[in-house]
């Protein structure tokens, strides 16, 4: 319960690089990746991204669970797209190439397919970026990193905080939940909208009444030990730059450029092979 | 070692007065006090008499964060406060508050240590030295990388003293430290503190309830409040030969309670703060021995049926990992008072919530009245056993005392004349019906564990589950509760309680069941658990005092001395306490 | 209240644990795909009145951040956005209403749901599917519809839950020189 992240802790270059790096790159990488549909540049940072991945000793089953959820979600979405929709990559093409005989609403079109083959691929050249900073960042190490790259520390310690009682919030959840009915609070899964909203609130009430004297608590704990004293301090888990962490968010800076270019190249965000 | 006048002036309270904003009345008068560098202090009075409130003004929380009206004067190293700034504050003074939990603020021990130094701006590899430092000089340093879930009670505790030995400050408070503690840890917390002091030299302030506690190791002097005003500041040995502990409410030790049951009086020159140093004489001793011998009629309970039987039950919050509870079986008969006790994170609020249904066992089978309750929920499970859970904030679910003491009484649809005459019962019992119009959330502490036991009180169950009733009770109502709770289990109700205090255990509890690591290692009559020394070791109790106090008077037989000052407060102390209680709460 | 101090510091870290739990383990199927009745949004309103838009925004940007990074699909820009500017948003249109001094009659109840409604249908009927279009290149008509979805639930959610939340906090809230003890 402690460990909601997953990170996995194991000696690897991914690892040893700071967290402020991983952010930085993430931030980069899902930038340079969400700002272009050229399937060319979407393949490479999908190939890119899972040598990544085993360079970071993460192996499937650590984040089978994560990937899991991740797959409906896009399987999900590519369906609904293609039920509102089905037209929306001839749009985009500019062409129309059906593939089968019948030729109504919901016939494939090559392009249609097209886009649904680049919007998988924009997922696939994501993902395991994302897993691969979930799993190898430590949480206490991104708090402090934050500070590092221009968060304020104030902010930065927010962040920490809710890392730190996410868990607490948690069993507190669980704990009222059964206290309740204890009581005879009826919390069944089979009841209407409403009531269940309304269980539901019988154990928010309780559960946001006591964050607000956590609240209380923490601040004052925090006040008596000087928090906010200075306009600055520093981290126990910081760690200084190395050549590592400076070349490879140059990288991912050069990924950007890429990406921006080849949108300027293409005139648009797609990669277009149907003209 | 005892502090001349010539040690520096650290703090300094004239006619000093403070009024909350929401309180029409003050919450402190006339307070004048003088506290030295080197000076050790404990500060003892009932529940809310403004001993925290005390505690608040020296660190700063109080104008800081609490608002109100000051009145008098409070100067901390000969500046007054009300010039400084909280940080100014923080630095002559460390507080380590009540509540562990909230003061861990850090993700992992280290972080935590680590916390005020980072505010300091200080550096490596000067941080990590100093929180190693700490951390050693409190004997948690293999902690360093774990996450406070992963500790417990003691270990907790242990971060927070380290939390503050990192700054060099003259002024160390610790707000009821050993609440929630086990016994062996609240005596190693007791010479942990007694330890930092010497090292440091540091002025240190502690409040408490548990006085004998606190006395075992050196005490200057001991600040009895009542109702905001300071009563009293005297030398432990001459508080003890008082009679001021028992008139506020505050218990005495227990070898001074036996010793003025033999009919000694104890005076000032007797030593009387701890039981090795205590000075008896022949005199004294020849009357304890007469004590001793004087038979007390005893009644023994005939067994009666069996309630809740529980065969090997094993439970493991994480599947794979550790057991928290590992092949219980345990028996418990209609009409029993038992206490059940053992070291933090042994798996007694583990095995209380197995046996409520709020945690599904692994393995086992739990029977109540003779039938399997394997499929019946939590609420069914609750119509025959009540629960008050350890932390009182995981059962409070409504603004008002009153709405949160009816809750499961109008879910259970009684009508409401009969439920307004129940609450008003719950409410004097536990003390409450004066504030029966405020929020729970204008409450100490204790007064919010009592609305807890009242709203289960309420509900009048077949067996009652307490875990820790009494943790932040003073004496009076440790008193009331604990009476109460003995008229129910001598109308027939069950009545197990979860805890910590010998005390509680060896007055009101016929049976204790010991767990450790998960198992129960014993399962007797009280007073042979607490002289067994192996047993003591293992589930981290402590031997009483009571004990010493047998040897040191030639008494051999210390398990049979302990037998008879429980029977013999029974059955002639006991029924005239219980009348005093139900005066006061009605 | 104003100022942004250490309890406002700690109010919006404990605002975005709150978010992540209720998001990530209390989220209720509404029938729509990827739209959850997420009660994790009547937290967040009550949290932006009582302190303020800069905590408002920041337990909304982390804490759906959180969110989005625990289940590994990546974060999904154009919603974590919109749920910092609902934070936001409705932290300064409450700006007026002293919840924290106990005050929270008829007038705050009106209020407050007038704030929240301008927030979520902004936020989720313009801004998240905008931004949907523009970083996704989603289809326009899939992506307003699940906005105007998620508003309408989102506006009755907060309306059930965000209410009752700043009534219970505020009468739990002791008025000035009130607390006596009564025989
Ligand atoms: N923040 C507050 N606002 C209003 N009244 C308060 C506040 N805190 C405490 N009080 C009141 O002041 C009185 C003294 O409280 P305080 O916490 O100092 O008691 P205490 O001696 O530490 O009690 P305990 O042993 O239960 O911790 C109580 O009656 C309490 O209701
Ligand atoms: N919700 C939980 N999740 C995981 N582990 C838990 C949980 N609650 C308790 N534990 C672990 O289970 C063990 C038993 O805990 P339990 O709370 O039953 O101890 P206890 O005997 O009541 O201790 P204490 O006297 O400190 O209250 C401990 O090691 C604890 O860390
Ligand atoms: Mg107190
Ligand atoms: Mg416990």
């Amino acid at each position: 319960m402690t460990n909601l992240f997953n990170y996995i802790d194991r000696p690897s270059p991914i690892h040893r690089l700071t967290g402020a790096t991983k952010f930085v790159c993430l931030m980069l990488w899902s930038f340079a990746a969400m700002s272009t549909y050229d399937t060319r540049m979407l393949l490479g940072l999908t190939i890119i991204s899972m040598i990544l991945f085993l360079i970071g000793r993460i192996h499937i089953k650590d984040v089978s669970f994560m990937l899991g959820f991740t797959l409906v979600f896009l399987v999900i979405n590519s369906i609904a797209i293609y039920l509102f929709s089905p037209l929306h990559g001839t749009k985009i093409y500019g062409s129309c190439t059906y593939l089968l005989e019948y030729t109504g609403r919901f016939a494939p079109t090559a392009e249609q397919l097209f886009y649904h083959f680049n919007y998988v691929l924009k997922y696939l050249a994501t993902i395991p970026i994302v897993l691969l900073f979930v799993t190898t960042t430590n949480p206490s190490e991104f708090a402090a990193s934050l500070n590092k790259i221009g968060v304020k520390y104030s902010i930065a310690y927010a962040v920490a905080l809710a890392l730190r009682y996410i868990p607490d919030i948690q069993r507190q959840y669980h704990e009222i939940s059964q206290a309740g009915q204890a009581r005879g609070i009826e919390m069944s899964k089979k009841a209407t909208l409403i009531s269940r909203l309304k269980s539901a609130s019988g154990i928010l009430i309780p559960l946001i009444l006591s964050s607000m004297d956590r609240i209380e608590v923490i601040s004052n704990a925090m006040e008596l030990r000087g928090f906010g004293k200075k306009k600055k301090r520093t981290w126990y888990m910081g760690r200084p730059f190395k050549a590592a962490d400076i070349s490879a968010m140059l990288g991912c800076v050069l990924l950007v450029c890429l990406s921006l270019y080849l949108n300027h190249i293409n005139g648009g965000r797609y990669y277009n092979p149907f003209i | 070692m005892s502090i001349g006048n010539e040690a520096e002036l650290l703090l300094e309270f004239n006619d000093f007065g403070f009024m909350y904003n929401a309180q029409a009345a003050p919450t402190l008068y006339n307070i004048d006090l003088k506290l030295h560098r080197g000076e050790r202090v404990l500060i003892a009075g009932p529940s809310g008499c403004g001993k925290s409130t005390l505690i608040h003004c020296i660190n700063g929380l109080i104008p800081f964060s609490y608002k109100g009206q000051m009145t008098g004067s409070l100067k901390i190293k000969g500046r007054e406060t009300s010039t400084l700034s909280i940080f100014d504050i923080s630095n002559t003074v460390g507080t380590v508050l009540q509540d562990s939990d909230a003061q861990f603020v850090g993700m992992t021990v280290a972080e935590d240590i680590a916390f005020a130094p980072e505010n300091d701006c200080v550096g490596d590899p000067m941080l990590h030295e100093r929180v190693l430092k700490a951390a050693t000089m409190v004997g948690i340093e293999d902690y360093l990388k774990h996450a406070p879930g992963e500790l417990s009670g003691g270990q907790k505790q242990r971060v927070s003293v380290a939390g503050v030995m990192v700054d060099d400050v003259d002024i160390l408070i610790f707000d009821e430290p050993l609440a929630n503690l086990d016994p062996a840890t609240g005596k190693q917390a007791i010479e942990l503190i007694d330890e930092m002091q010497e090292k440091t030299g540091a002025t240190v302030i502690i409040v408490e309830h548990r006085l004998e506690d606190v006395l075992h190791r050196y005490v200057d002097r001991v600040i009895l409040m009542e109702k905001g005003r300071i009563i009293s500041d005297t030398p432990p040995d001459e508080l003890l030969s008082g009679e001021l502990l028992s008139q506020c409410g505050i218990r005495e030790p227990l070898y001074i309670t036996a010793l003025k049951y033999a009919g000694v009086s104890i005076s000032r020159d007797m030593n009387p703060s701890s039981v090795d140093g205590m000075i008896i004489g022949d005199d004294a001793k020849k009357k304890v021995r007469e004590w001793y011998s004087k038979p007390v009629e005893i009644t023994e309970d005939a067994p009666s049926d069996e309630l809740l039987s529980c065969e090997s039950i094993s439970f493991a919050y994480d599947k794979g990992e550790r057991k928290a509870l590992d092949g219980i079986t345990v028996r418990i008969n209609k009409g029993e008072m038992t206490a059940i006790v053992g070291t933090n994170g042994a798996g007694k609020s583990t095995f209380s919530k197995v046996v409520c249904g709020f945690e599904t066992e692994d393995e086992g089978r739990i029977f109540l009245n003779g039938k399997d309750i394997a499929d019946s929920s939590i609420k069914e499970r609750a119509e025959h056993i009540g629960y008050v859970m350890q932390n009182p904030n995981q059962m409070i679910s409504k603004v008002w005392i009153y709405d949160e003491v009816a809750l499961g009484l109008r879910t259970r649809g009684v009508p409401e004349d009969e439920i307004s005459v129940r609450v008003e019962k719950a409410l004097k019992i536990c003390g409450l019906w004066r504030m029966r119009k405020w929020p729970v959330s204008a409450l100490s502490f204790g007064q919010k564990k009592r609305v807890t036991i009242a709203s289960i009180l309420v509900l009048d169950p077949e067996m009652i589950i307490l875990d820790e009733p009494t943790a932040g009770q003073d004496y009076r109502h440790y008193t009331e509760i604990m009476e109460f709770l003995s008229e129910l289990n001598r109308q027939g109700i069950t009545v197990v309680m979860v805890t910590h205090d010998m005390h509680l255990m060896l007055e009101y509890a016929k049976r204790a069941i010991v767990f450790s690591k998960g198992r129960i290692i014993a399962d007797d009559k009280c007073h042979n658990i607490l002289t067994n020394m192996s047993i003591i070791k293992e589930a981290s109790l402590k031997e009483t005092s009571l004990y010493g106090l047998a040897l040191k008077c030639g008494i051999e037989d210390g398990t049979g001395f302990v037998k008879h000052f429980i029977d013999y407060e029974r059955h002639n102390i006991r029924g005239t306490r219980k009348e005093e209680a139900y005066d006061q709460s009605v | 209240m104003k100022k942004f101090g250490v309890k406002h510091i700690v109010a919006t870290g404990i605002g975005a644990a709150l978010f992540f739990v209720l998001g990530r383990f209390v989220a209720i199927p509404s029938g729509v795909p990827d739209t959850n009745i997420s009660i994790q949004y009547g937290l967040l309103a009550f949290i932006a009145a009582v302190f303020g838009p800069i905590a408002g925004l920041l337990s909304g940007l982390i804490g759906h951040f959180f969110i989005d990074f625990s289940f590994g699909w990546g974060v999904w820009w154009s919603w974590v956005i919109a749920s910092a500017f609902v934070g936001c948003v409705i932290g300064f249109l409450t700006v007026k209403i002293n919840i924290e001094e106990g005050e929270f009659g008829i007038n705050g109840i009106i209020r407050f749901n007038i704030a929240q409604v301008i927030a979520h249908l902004v936020g989720w009927g313009a801004l998240a599917p905008v931004l949907d279009i523009v970083i996704y290149a989603e289809p326009a008509n899939k992506v307003f519809i699940q906005g105007l979805v998620s508003a309408g639930i989102n506006i009755i959610t907060t309306a059930v839950v965000g209410t009752l939340l700043c009534v219970a906090y505020s009468a739990a809230i002791p008025k000035k020189g009130s607390l006596k003890e009564e025989e």
